[in-house]
């Protein structure tokens, strides 16, 4: 009875958490966004700087009417949305946040791996959606989103390896305890090919090439409204967090801090996720869209030789020191 | 010594299935959430549907033709590359887990490289033959 109870606070937490960071993530947008271009954002829903923003757009989006085109796939069209978000869930509860045993959703002993295999089935949404909505752009924007999955997934893999190799294991626990402080400049070329690839599967901006609205209106999400396409944007965020999570805990050291690593070890956890999501805001903001063509010269000839000479390096390293 | 591995069984059994047991009820809540969610969108929302309503969106103008459209597909070869390049990074998670075990070592370091050469060697010439050039 206590495990049953003990397996259902894990799992309302770990849904808990998937409901509240992507609007934590997605308010913060709005408002970084907003003031780095020296606007304000969201000021009147809520009262307070327009806390209550997104809580008013869910409020409209469930209002809305759901139009299902004559022409598209229905049931495929209807079943996408949760195809895209639920992945993302999935990949929260192995994703461990403090130094002990409980805190964590649930220890998956094929960590990285599953994680991976989750992750990469939420692009399968997009697609669905591209091919269902029986539209010209949709199409176009769901073969964007293949060939931007493909691209990317294999660096995205390559620099994993590399963790799992400088572990020893591939258990995302067991990489934590493994961790130390100089793992940070010895796989930093990993890292940063990890978090790039990750945008890259997420279609964030400047990689946003599938959705880019000037071209091809919204993509795969062209004839989506209401509440199907709240919870593609509930994906797009919740993809956000699971990306920025894994960074932390696979090269970011998770709960491993100068100080506090035992009380206040998910403080870390949270803080280094929060600032890499802060940088994919920033990002947005930054740099303009890359061109298809440039988007796949740089997975292929850019960012898999450098996560090929990450594992070389790994490789090195790893068979001098032990 | 087979004895300890028998008595250990059952419990690693265990502990896998209790782990991915898990991670099914996080499935079965999500698919609940939706399920929920798209339950209580249908009774909120106005249902009136017209044929405009209907018809397929392409920038406000009267659709042309069928939405499943011939298109050129530049990106076949990178599919052919990149289930090559998976199947062979598959590899490297069982191999990354014991590859700097005592009494491996130098040995399985030649090893990588040489499987790292196969890889790069691959990217080389599918750069060479063009392939990576989108036009």
């Amino acid at each position: 009875m206590n495990d049953a109870l003990d397996v259902a606070i894990r799992l309302v937490v770990v849904f808990a958490v998937f409901m509240v960071l992507p609007l934590v993530i997605g308010q913060t947008e709005h408002k970084v966004m907003a003031h780095m271009q020296g606007r304000l954002g969201p000021m009147y829903a809520g009262g307070f700087h327009g806390w209550a923003q997104l809580v008013a757009d869910g409020v409209k989006f469930a209002q809305k009417e759901d139009v299902v085109p004559a022409a598209a796939d229905r049931r495929i069209f209807q079943l996408a949305p949760a195809v895209a978000l639920l992945p993302y869930l999935l990949v929260l509860v192995a994703v461990p946040i403090g130094p002990s045993e409980g805190a964590v959703g649930q220890v998956v002993d094929a960590g990285i791996f599953f994680v991976l295999a989750v992750m990469g089935v939420g692009v399968l949404g997009s697609l669905m959606a591209g091919w269902a909505s029986a539209n010209k752009f949709s199409l176009l924007g769901g073969l964007r989103t293949a060939a931007q999955l493909l691209a990317y997934e294999l660096p995205m893999l390559l620099a994993a390896a590399s963790v799992a190799m400088a572990a020893g294991t591939v258990s995302l626990p067991g990489i934590l305890n493994a961790f130390h402080w100089w793992w940070l400049p010895w796989q930093i070329v990993g890292a940063l090919v990890f978090f790039i690839a990750g945008l890259a599967e997420l279609q964030r901006p400047p990689f946003d090439m599938p959705v880019a609205d000037s071209e091809i209106i919204f993509g795969a999400y062209t004839e989506y409204t209401g509440l199907r396409f709240a919870l593609f944007l509930l994906a797009e965020y919740a993809g956000i967090v699971v990306l920025c999570g894994l960074t932390t805990v696979l090269f970011l050291g998770g709960w491993h801090g100068p100080f506090g690593a035992d009380g206040l070890g998910w403080v870390w956890t949270l803080l280094k996720t929060a600032v890499l999501a802060f940088v994919v805001i920033w990002l947005r903001v930054s740099y303009p869209r890359l061109r298809e063509d440039q988007l796949q010269k740089l997975a292929w000839t850019t960012l898999i030789p450098l996560a090929l000479a990450q594992i070389a390096l790994t490789g090195i390293v790893k068979v001098a020191i032990s | 010594m087979p004895e300890p591995t028998v008595r250990q069984m059952p419990v690693l059994a265990a502990d896998y299935f209790h782990s991915y047991s898990v991670v099914g009820l996080l499935a079965v809540i999500g698919v609940l959430f939706v399920a929920v969610a798209f339950g209580a969108g249908r009774l909120l929302r106005p249902v009136v549907p017209t044929p405009e309503k209907l018809l397929t969106y392409e920038c406000g103008v009267d659709p042309v033709g069928e939405g499943w459209a011939h298109t050129q597909v530049r990106y076949y070869v990178y599919a052919f590359l990149y289930v090559i390049f998976a199947v062979d990074s598959i590899f490297l998670f069982p191999w990354a887990t014991v590859f700097a075990a005592p009494g491996y070592g130098a040995t399985t370091l030649v090893e990588m490289f040489i499987f790292l050469g196969f890889l790069a060697v691959g990217l080389l010439y599918a750069w060479k033959k063009g392939v990576l050039e989108w036009t």
